[in-house]
């Protein structure tokens, strides 16, 4: 199986991005955005977890190969974490996770952590815009080609 | 009566149409073909308004009907209705963990309004990731916790006092924290108030007086509270009590220490203008009404050995041997109503203020006028001491501007500056008023009456922001301004410009969000759960907001607000007990015990059993942030509700469309 089958659901590259959000400020912060009507590419899913320290590195590697281009794991400001200090666990997990994906060639710039609280619905769209285009830039995800997106699903 | 089978799935997905909210964008039929081809779908169904008493019907039938144990909504928002279709499954005998929600409206079809194709395609995704999340979803149980009956209120104003009022005439023990020496807040320090105009401090005063006499209420001023442990029902307040440097219980207030403090400061009840000595009462109707001596401005601190005060007092109240206090309190409840404050012009000398003597705020203004002021009611300008005969008025100083603050302060200080120039001129009626506005914002019952008198009684409103102010040598002002509705630009000289400064967030605000991690807007101010339904409440369980600190408000809103979070809170203290989420770590016996986790756990919630090299959970106190199980290097640590799998099931299903 190669890129082509991507090709046939997206005919243009859109690039497919991941954001993981906290439920208390990047969730509600991305609902706002919804609420206000501030457009965003429908490349874009959400996945939400309770807080940005949830977010394990597997995760970030299971979106790439299952046809993400790019990932943000999005939390709180540093101090405004609901719980005291996830997002610092984050925030180092995300910095070493960073180191592997340029090791393993698919490139740090793929992966960011952003800070979204919930009164910021326009910059979590203008995040998801920006990066969309910046994923533009770099092209597909390396790791597209070779696995096999349309089977196992569970 | 529980349909948890093993090993078999029947799942129910249900599209909402939301009127034309999702309908409108997303081909939700479609949606609903799709889902029902997806595995362990028995049943789908699409709904106008799947929230509604029927769509909720239509729900709990299904359940019957196809015997589902798992439930799909796919909708709006967890955030907002997660908790109605928690309820509706729970009554149908799905436990209520077992409802997973997919989001296709605020973060589908009103993310991508003209792009249907684009909009359907993704609600497909979102939904197939929910529903191979819901087949690994594992029913959980909420566990109570008992509800401490006591309230803890953080701040004095009328908001403040109103909540604690009412929580004390229902019978619940209040601590009121208070950060000055007396409570009443920034109402206590105004003349008069729109749209009556009676006088603010004989109105408050008499309700001050009643908060001390609650015996359910326990005032504790000069106090701020400095940390807040525990959750929802079990709060533990550690509450730092400043020395007044006066035994409370012998002083009565009688101000003989004051009156012969030898040190001079600037009046802060006042608002700077006039003076107290370091030993003083903070203001006549002051409660409690006792001394307080601010060290830092008496000669002691300079290590001169003063004794005015303590000769001055009969009763020997002064004992410099006070030190900073700390106590703990237990809480089940926690309003918060620290409050607001004006734009200070100074740092950016708006419209020369600081620099200019006869440039002062509306609030200074206020003080003049008070007939308890620094100048007995009569307002003067510091240049000359005359009675100035002509004044301009400017409005939105510090609001509804890019360059300090662009926020409105919601029609509060049109009202405000407007109301200061009504009163001079009602007092002295030769004076002439100049009020320059951007809009007159006069929103609530009588305000836009008190607008009319204010312009039948002869006040100039010229239309326009001015662009500087300029001062002569003699101390007079030039008002530079466009009048936009004359289309010139005019420059009117006066003897006293007033500025109308904006409402911003108490310093206290910030401090307050970190220590209880209540989110704060744009604006800084406090966020309310729900702009609209929760306006008092927060995102915390027990803890509620009330007053200028989530917005500005008039004093009838603050009130509203003070009894509003107060009844929300008594809510909780009534029944005495509260569900707390299920959501919540669990360690399982591939554990190797390396304690990782627990140093990453922020609520020391996990403890190293050395016996067993096992970590095991307190599970009340844990609050499921999932740190841990990210943390675990073997995967021994799981988060309830976000398990590994859970997760990764929705990851593995982002894209691939079949
Ligand atoms: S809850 Fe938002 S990052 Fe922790």
């Amino acid at each position: 199986m190669g890129a082509e089958q991507f090709d046939q659901t997206y005919p243009k590259f859109e690039p497919r991005i991941v954001v993981f959000c906290c439920n208390w400020c990047s969730y509600a912060g991305a609902d706002l955005a919804g609420v206000s009507r501030y457009q965003y590419p429908p490349g874009v899913r959400i996945v939400r977890v309770m807080c940005s320290g949830r977010v394990e590195p597997v995760f970030i590697f299971d979106a790439f190969k299952n046809g993400a281009d790019g990932v943000i794991v999005a939390g709180c400001h540093p101090g405004e974490c609901h719980y005291v200090s996830g997002n610092l666990n984050a925030e180092r997990r995300v910095e070493n996770t960073r180191k592997a994906l340029e090791y393993l060639g698919l490139g740090a710039e793929r992966l960011r952590l952003e800070w979204i609280s919930a009164s910021e619905g326009m910059k979590f769209a203008e995040v998801m815009r920006e990066f969309t285009e910046e994923i533009k830039e770099l092209g597909p995800s390396p790791v597209k080609s070779r696995v096999d997106v349309k089977n196992p699903k569970s | 009566m529980e349909k948890e089978k093993e090993g078999e799935e029947r799942i129910g997905v249900f599209v909402c149409r939301c009127g034309v909210n999702i309908g409108g964008v997303v081909d939700c039929d479609e949606v609903a073909r799709y889902a029902a081809t997806l595995p362990g779908v028995v049943c789908v169904s699409v709904n106008k308004f799947t929230c509604s008493d029927s769509g909720q019907a239509d729900i709990q039938e299904h359940i019957h009907k196809y015997n589902l144990n798992r439930v799909v909504v796919a909708a709006c928002t967890p955030k907002t209705h997660e908790p109605t279709f928690r309820v509706c499954c729970e009554e149908a005998g799905v436990n209520q963990y077992l409802l997973e929600f997919v989001n296709i409206r605020d973060q589908c079809s009103w993310m991508h309004i003209w792009n249907h194709e684009g909009a359907t395609k993704k609600a497909k995704d979102l939904v197939r990731m929910g529903v191979y999340r819901a087949k690994l979803l594992e029913p959980l149980e909420e566990s109570e916790v008992a509800v401490d009956r006591n309230a803890l209120v953080i701040g004095a104003g009328v908001a403040g006092m109103q909540a604690a009022m009412d929580l004390g005439d229902m019978g619940f023990h209040v601590y009121l924290v208070e950060k000055e020496p007396s409570i009443g807040g920034r109402m206590a320090r105004f003349d008069k108030v729109f749209p009556t105009n009676d006088c603010s401090i004989c109105i408050l005063g008499p309700k001050m007086v009643e908060v001390a006499r609650n015996e359910n209420i326990e005032i504790m001023s000069y106090a701020e509270v400095v940390e807040v442990e525990g959750f929802v029902g079990n709060f533990e307040i550690t509450i730092e009590h400043k020395p007044r440097y006066v035994d409370i219980d012998k002083c009565t207030g009688c101000a003989q220490c004051a009156g012969k403090c030898p040190v001079e400061v600037p009046y802060d009840f006042n608002e700077g203008f006039g003076i107290r000595g370091a030993a003083y009462v903070p203001f006549p109707q002051a409660v409690p009404l006792r001394a307080v001596i601010d060290l830092e401005n008496c000669l002691r601190s300079e290590g001169k050995e003063c004794k005015a005060c303590i000769k001055a007092c009969e009763r020997g109240a002064i004992d410099f041997s006070q030190e900073k206090k700390y106590s703990k309190v237990k809480a089940g409840v926690i309003i918060v109503a620290p409050g607001f404050v004006t734009y200070d012009p100074e740092p950016r000398n708006d419209y020369g203020y600081g620099l200019y003597d006869n440039v002062i705020t509306t609030m200074e203004f206020e003080r003049l006028l008070n007939a308890a002021g620094p100048t007995e009611g009569h307002v003067i300008r510091a240049s000359d001491c005359k009675e100035p005969m002509r004044l301009g008025f400017i409005n939105c100083v510090g609001s509804r501007d890019i360059k300090t603050n662009v926020h409105c302060s919601g029609g509060v200080c049109c009202m405000f500056n407007m109301k200061n120039a009504i009163l001079l001129k009602e007092k002295r009626p030769e004076i002439s008023c100049y009020l320059f506005y951007m809009d007159i914002r006069a929103p609530f019952r009588g305000y836009e009456e008190f607008y009319n008198r204010a312009r039948e009684i002869g006040i100039r409103f010229v239309r326009g922001r001015p662009s500087e102010v300029i001062e002569k040598a003699n101390g007079n002002l030039v008002i530079r301004a466009e009048d936009t509705l004359k289309g010139v630009v005019r420059n009117i000289e006066v003897d006293l410009v007033v500025l109308g400064t904006g409402i911003v967030p108490h310093s206290d605000i910030e401090k307050i969000s970190k220590m209880l991690k209540i989110p704060r807007a744009a604006d800084g101010l406090f966020m309310e759960a729900h702009p609209k339904l929760g306006p008092v409440d927060t995102v915390l369980g027990g803890v509620f907001v009330a007053g200028g600190a989530s917005g500005p408000k008039d004093i009838p809103f603050a009130v509203a607000q003070g009894s509003g979070a107060a009844s929300r809170a008594a809510r909780l203290l009534v029944t005495g007990k509260t569900k707390i989420e299920g959501i919540t770590a669990a360690s399982d016996e591939s554990c190797i015990g390396c304690g990782l986790c627990v140093d990453a756990c922020p609520y020391g919630a996990l403890t190293l059993d050395e016996k067993e090299n096992r970590v095991m959970v307190v599970g009340a106190i844990c609050k499921g942030c999932g740190t841990c199980a990210a943390t675990c290097p073997v995967g021994a640590m799981e988060q309830r509700h976000f398990k590994n799998v859970q997760v990764e099931a929705q990851v593995k299903n982002l894209f691939a469309l079949a």
